[in-house]
């Protein structure tokens, strides 16, 4: 079934946090290792992606918690599944599979509950993050020219991630958590470059974060700027998720909602972080807010970040579908 | 989405922000300023590295107004890839530059690309074309709608440039359809660029350059859906260089007609362009019949009104039009233009309006100031305008003045911040200071000055007790910078915290980061010139920025000491005893000395200024106002030109009037005596060449840094035969001054409120006591001492030094310890001779006054002694007879080592 024509009709609902849920695992560096990288000689706790390899079981049951509290699309494992992000490990090499694997995983997931619910086919997005490098600002303070990363580098990085992803089987690209929108604009030149010689053709999708009250990205773009810095790729959505709450993220949605001519995501936190990092607002805190964004008609895809649960998910899944979706509006036409 | 195909959207660009450009969007003006194939100044200093200043040049486009910036790194003898990408990185860490979108402009495309890499935003590429025919054309395209980039396309191809109407919509119309149909481009994002060639070149072909200019964007605005078209103005007047009149008129009336044509954005320098309504009819009429090609001799008769008009004749024409408009504009067009004729009756029918004087200075006064101090932060005023607009505005306080205190107990108080400026302890210098205090000013500062020779107890005492926001110091002689330590480090035991302004000539940002900043816990910022002050001052006072400001300019200074330390140590140095050594040898034996025909002192007072005027170096006397150029290019300078002849009109009608009435007078004295070197160091001086009696003796510093080979460490001593060659050497002395009255002037142009006349008077007389200097030199070459009495030069060859010999003074770079003018005083008297006298920090008063050596050997040049190490100081030190630790206060600007 076709996404775009279903989008025209109703909201359609991305996962929550994967982080939160293998969290509540409590793996330990032996579960994070499995047998195969039992000898590696750097730690591998927290590497989150490499359970795809080595606890592919936990990865797709989270896969299948969240189908099962209703979303529609399931990001895959592979948030630092680059080999910038995977170098803090060593495993570098590891990239393609990884990719290769988390895709496979979240697909197998998908398929089943398609065949079990065939009105409601679910698909799968490729998750693909800003690495932990910025191309637009200097880790140095004292020298503003210095770059830690080139955009060449980044556009080599995403374009073999994005191969993993696509030969995996995902439905979709998800280029996410934007906070330098240099960093996405090389991530979309290696990912186009890359359909071009696959001669394949997979929806994109952008969400970046504005990080603070500043309404700015942390790169210093406002919600509009960072808009029209992408607007040269047709994209499926533009969106924003992480770093705010549902209600902090309303009125840069509005933003995007007004200018863009692309579907519109939204996939906020549960909240801001307390004191100790943990995000506490409860599904029907979160829910509440989020309902505000469909009652004003802003968003077409919504879903969760940082914090959020299948318990999380099932409340925005069921308000989602009382609303109707965001229409695209078209730009004003000069000619 | 398959459903938006045929509609077009906005051309849409983003920096952090974005830029949309809708057809409500009158004109988009590029910034033009950050191109190294069109700013001198830029190019400069890119290849001096000095991105910092480089950074401002953008900043300063932005703030005045531009909605875009073109950068532009093509120049042969800088990489111009690399200069690129530091530039764009640098820029991205300036939110207030990054604001804007970027236009990247090279004609390489591994510039462009490289640009293309590091901007986050939506830029513009400028430019490609089907020069290099359409696959090349296409593959640039593809890749720049990849990294996300508007395109700028040049009315090129295989076959050239286009150079018709025909040529021109044949080429956009090819380029526009491979864009958009085979590269898929977005209509909107295309720019054309249909060449703006020039016009009245007198060549028959170029008649129609700028009518098919104007029917080509016509035609592409009609023909080619979403296109946009630019352009580079000023190449259309490129044949009246030199006449800014004319060019600016042709500016304005050439945008009038192509914006009406459909041109949407283009490369323009505001200060080059007239306002179309302002534009004399007559010289608009000539103008536009060469534009539109509306008569046959169109071109002549420009040609001959732009004879007419050349220098700015047309500005002669006293415009009173705008007598006619409402109080408060008449006010500022009186501040802005620097009008004083009017402002007393002005000022008294605003009162009479306002009902409350004060009212009157917070209203439209202030308002006049802000629009003059947008004017110069904006570059489009400079600095000899603004000074005479703060002129206008002291006039108007003080009318209001009595009314104000007739009303005192009404008002509280005024709400402004203070500044405090002094010119420290031992210093008379004050011109730089009074520039910055005006400047300042106008950008509604109070000013508290305490004039010269300020002891850091009266400033810290005043500070305290007229509350002050600021304190500014500033001096010219290198004694002023321990005197600047001294007044930070009694701040810092006062426990102070106000912010601390350094500024004037020997004073230097790492200067200010090593000595001074490490004494004062408060924020201390290095100020380069009066410009710079304002923005500084605001945000060391603006309590929402004063935090941030003074971390980030303590964090600049800890960088710059850290440096500072380690490029100390890569200098090498060798030891005293090597550096006289490798001494500048002369042949004495083969060297012809010439006897001054008269030995001892020689005074030429009250010496005739009509004749010092003539050996004036006017250069320097621009640089005093702020405007860059030599004399007397000056005048063609697009930028400066016009304000640098009114300026220059001024001195001279200023000038004439001090010779007129002998307001100023010139007095001198010079010496010549027998002398020789001893012990390799030391000068001494005889009584006469018979009796071996020493008079005086003269103690210099040589060069101790690691020389290359067959170069030697010069010591102003090398230039004196030694006793041991046995030949009678000659050493010359002067000291002149033309201040004398001084004084008396400046007070009457204070009680005047006349700051622009005050400044103007100081720079006269620094001029002609620089003038009586060379004026005095020549005489001695030619007759005094006679040793080059066949010499024929020209003023400006003389200003070039082409001259046999050399004049160092003590204090300059050659011979920087300034206590050695003591001893030169002494044996010229001069102060009995002449009226000159010194402060205790060794500078001279009154202030336009000049000292120094005379060397005559043919080999004696002018040199700068760096840094000294511990060695040479110790022996110097002995030499003088001075406590070591007395010799390094002196010489600590020299010094390699920190004592």
């Amino acid at each position: 079934m076709n996404l775009k024509k279903i989008l025209k009709d109703r909201i359609l609902v991305l996962d929550g946090a994967m982080g939160t849920m293998i969290q509540k695992h409590k793996l330990e560096e032996k579960d994070y290792r499995g047998e195969r990288f039992e000898d590696h000689p750097h730690p591998l706790q927290g590497n989150n992606d490499l359970l795809s390899i080595t606890q592919p079981d936990i990865i797709k049951e989270i896969h299948k918690a969240y189908f099962a509290a209703g979303a529609d699309i399931a990001e895959t494992n592979t948030f630092c599944s680059t080999t910038i992000a995977q170098s803090d490990y060593h495993l570098e090499e590891l990239v393609y599979e990884l990719n290769y694997q988390s895709a496979k995983l979240a697909k197998e997931a998908a398929r089943e509950f398609t065949e079990k619910e065939p009105h409601k086919p679910r698909f799968v997005a490729g998750s693909i993050g800003p690495t932990n490098k910025t191309a637009s600002i200097s880790p140095d303070v004292n020298d503003p020219g210095y770059r830690g990363v080139s955009f060449d580098e980044l556009t080599t990085a995403y374009k073999e991630q994005a191969k993993g992803l696509i030969d995996g089987g995902v439905d979709l690209l998800l280029i996410e958590t934007v906070f330098d929108t240099l960093n996405a604009k090389a991530a979309l030149f290696g990912v186009t470059e890359l359909l071009e010689e696959l001669n394949c053709d997979i929806p994109l999708m952008v969400s970046g974060t504005i990080t603070d009250a500043s309404g700015r990205t942390l790169s210093g773009q406002t919600a509009n700027a960072f808009l029209v810095s992408i607007g040269h790729i047709p994209l499926l959505s533009v969106g924003l998720n992480c770093a705010l709450g549902a209600s902090q993220l309303r009125p840069y949605l509005q933003v995007l909602s007004r200018e863009s001519d692309s579907f519109v995501s939204a996939h906020p936190n549960a909240g801001l972080p307390n004191e100790f990092g943990e995000y506490d607002e409860t599904p029907e805190m979160m829910a509440e807010q989020i309902e505000e964004f469909l009652k004003e008609g802003l968003v077409n895809i919504v879903g969760g970040c940082c914090g959020t649960t299948p318990a999380h998910i099932k409340k925005i899944s069921e308000l989602a579908a009382k609303y109707s979706p965001r229409q695209v509006v078209l730009e004003k036409i000069i000619v | 989405m398959s459903e938006t195909l045929n509609k077009i959207g906005y051309l849409k660009l983003s920096g952090l922000e974005p830029l949309v450009i809708t057809p409500e969007t009158n004109f988009v003006n590029i910034g033009e300023r950050t191109n190294v194939t069109g700013s001198k100044r830029f190019l400069r200093l890119i290849k001096e590295e000095r991105y910092d200043e480089a950074l401002e040049v953008a900043l300063d486009q932005v703030k005045g107004g531009a909605q875009i910036i073109d950068i532009n790194m093509d120049e042969g003898m800088i990489d111009g890839e690399e200069a690129m990408v530091k530039f764009l990185n640098l820029v991205a860490a300036e939110p207030e530059i990054a604001r804007v979108p970027i236009m990247i402009d090279s004609s390489k495309w591994h510039i462009i690309e490289a640009g293309l890499k590091c901007i986050q935003g939506k830029g513009i590429v400028n430019s490609i074309s089907l020069k290099g025919g359409e696959e090349e054309f296409i593959w640039q395209a593809k890749r720049i709608l990849r990294y996300g980039a508007a395109v700028i396309v040049m009315a090129f191809d295989e076959k050239g440039q286009a150079d018709t109407y025909e040529r021109r919509i044949e080429i956009c119309e090819r380029s526009y359809k491979t864009l958009v149909e085979k590269v898929k481009f977005q209509p909107q994002d295309i720019i054309f660029d249909p060449n703006i060639f020039p016009v009245a070149t007198g060549i028959e072909e170029h008649r129609k350059n700028a009518v098919d200019f104007f029917n080509a964007t016509q035609w592409i605005k009609e023909n080619l859906p979403g296109a946009h078209v630019s352009g580079g103005v000023s190449n259309v007047s490129f044949s009246f260089r030199g006449n800014n009149v004319v060019r600016e008129a042709m500016h304005s009336a050439f945008l009038y007609h192509a914006i009406r044509h459909g041109m949407d954005m283009g490369i323009v320098n505001p200060t080059m362009l007239e306002v179309y309504d302002e534009i004399p009819k007559d010289l608009l009429e000539r103008v536009e019949d060469v534009l539109l090609d509306r008569k046959d001799d169109a071109t002549e008769r420009l040609l001959e009104f732009a004879e007419k008009v050349k220098g700015g004749a047309r500005k002669q024409v006293i415009d009173d039009a705008w007598r006619s408009d409402p109080v408060e504009q008449r006010l500022t067009h009186a501040l802005v233009k620097g009008i004083v004729e009017y402002i007393e009756e002005d000022t008294e029918e605003a009162r009479i309006k306002y009902n409350m004087p004060i009212k009157v200075i917070e209203g439209p006064l202030m308002d006049g100031m802000n629009v003059v101090g947008d004017l110069f932060g904006s570059g489009k005023m400079f600095l000899p305008q603004v000074v005479k607009s703060a002129r206008v505005m002291k006039k108007a306080v003080a009318y209001l003045l009595p009314f104000l205190e007739a009303e005192k107990s009404q008002n509280g108080q005024h709400g402004v911040a203070k500044i405090l400026l002094a010119t420290v302890k031992g210093d008379v210098h004050d011109i730089g200071k009074n520039i910055v205090g005006v400047v300042l000013a106008c950008n509604n500062y109070e000013i508290v000055d305490l004039g010269v020779m300020v002891p850091a107890e009266k400033i810290l005492e005043t500070a305290i007790e007229k509350g002050v926001d600021v304190i500014g110091l500033s001096g010219l002689i290198t004694p002023s910078l321990d005197e600047m330590v001294h007044v930070a480090k009694e701040m810092e035991k006062q426990n102070f915290r106000l912010p601390l302004l350094i500024g004037g000539a020997t004073t230097s940002r790492i200067h200010t980061a090593v000595k001074i900043d490490p004494n004062y816990s408060g924020p201390v910022v290095h100020v380069l010139d009066a410009s710079r002050s304002v923005p500084v001052a605001g945000e060391l006072i603006n309590p929402e920025t004063k935090r941030d400001y003074k971390e980030k300019i303590k964090d600049e200074y800890q960088k710059l000491r850290e440096d500072h330390a380690s490029r100390k140590q890569t200098k090498s140095y060798i030891s005293f005893e090597e550096a006289q050594k490798n001494k500048f040898a002369i042949d004495w034996e083969n060297t012809g000395i010439i006897k001054p025909p008269q030995l001892g002192n020689l005074v030429f007072n009250d010496y005739s200024l009509e004749e010092i005027s003539h050996y004036i170096d006017w250069t320097p006397f621009f640089q005093t106002w702020m405007l860059k150029g030599k004399y007397p290019k000056i005048f063609e300078d697009k930028t400066v030109g016009q304000e640098a002849r009114k300026l220059f009109d001024d001195a001279q009608h200023m000038l004439a009037e001090i010779i007129s009435n002998k307001s100023l007078i010139a007095n001198s004295v010079v010496g010549m005596y027998a002398a020789n070197n001893i012990n390799t160091d030391d000068v001494a001086v005889y009584c006469d060449e018979n009796s071996r009696e020493e008079l005086t003796r003269f103690h210099f510093l040589r060069q101790q840094g690691k020389k290359g080979k067959n170069l030697p460490n010069l010591s102003l001593a090398d230039y004196i035969a030694p006793e041991s060659s046995g030949k009678q050497d000659y050493l010359g002395a002067f000291a002149v001054t033309s201040g004398i009255g001084l004084e008396l002037l400046i007070e009457a142009y204070k009680k005047d409120h006349d700051d622009y006349k005050e400044i103007m008077i100081k720079a006269l007389a620094d001029r002609l006591a620089e003038a009586f200097a060379e004026l005095m030199h020549e005489k001695v070459r030619k007759e005094l001492w006679g040793y080059a009495a066949a010499e024929n030069l020209s003023n400006n060859e003389l200003i070039r030094e082409k001259y046999q010999g050399i004049r160092p003074a003590p204090g300059y770079p050659a011979c920087p310890d300034h206590t050695e003018k003591r001893t030169l005083f002494d044996l010229l008297e001069v102060e009995k001779n002449t009226g000159i006298s010194l402060t205790e920090s060794f500078a001279m008063y009154p202030a336009s006054a000049v000292s120094g050596f005379y060397f005559a050997h043919s080999q004696a040049k002018y040199f700068g002694l760096g840094k000294i190490d511990k060695d040479q100081v110790l022996n110097y030190a002995t030499r003088k007879d001075m406590p070591v630790n007395e010799a390094e206060k002196w010489l600590s600007p020299n010094l390699s080592y920190n004592p």
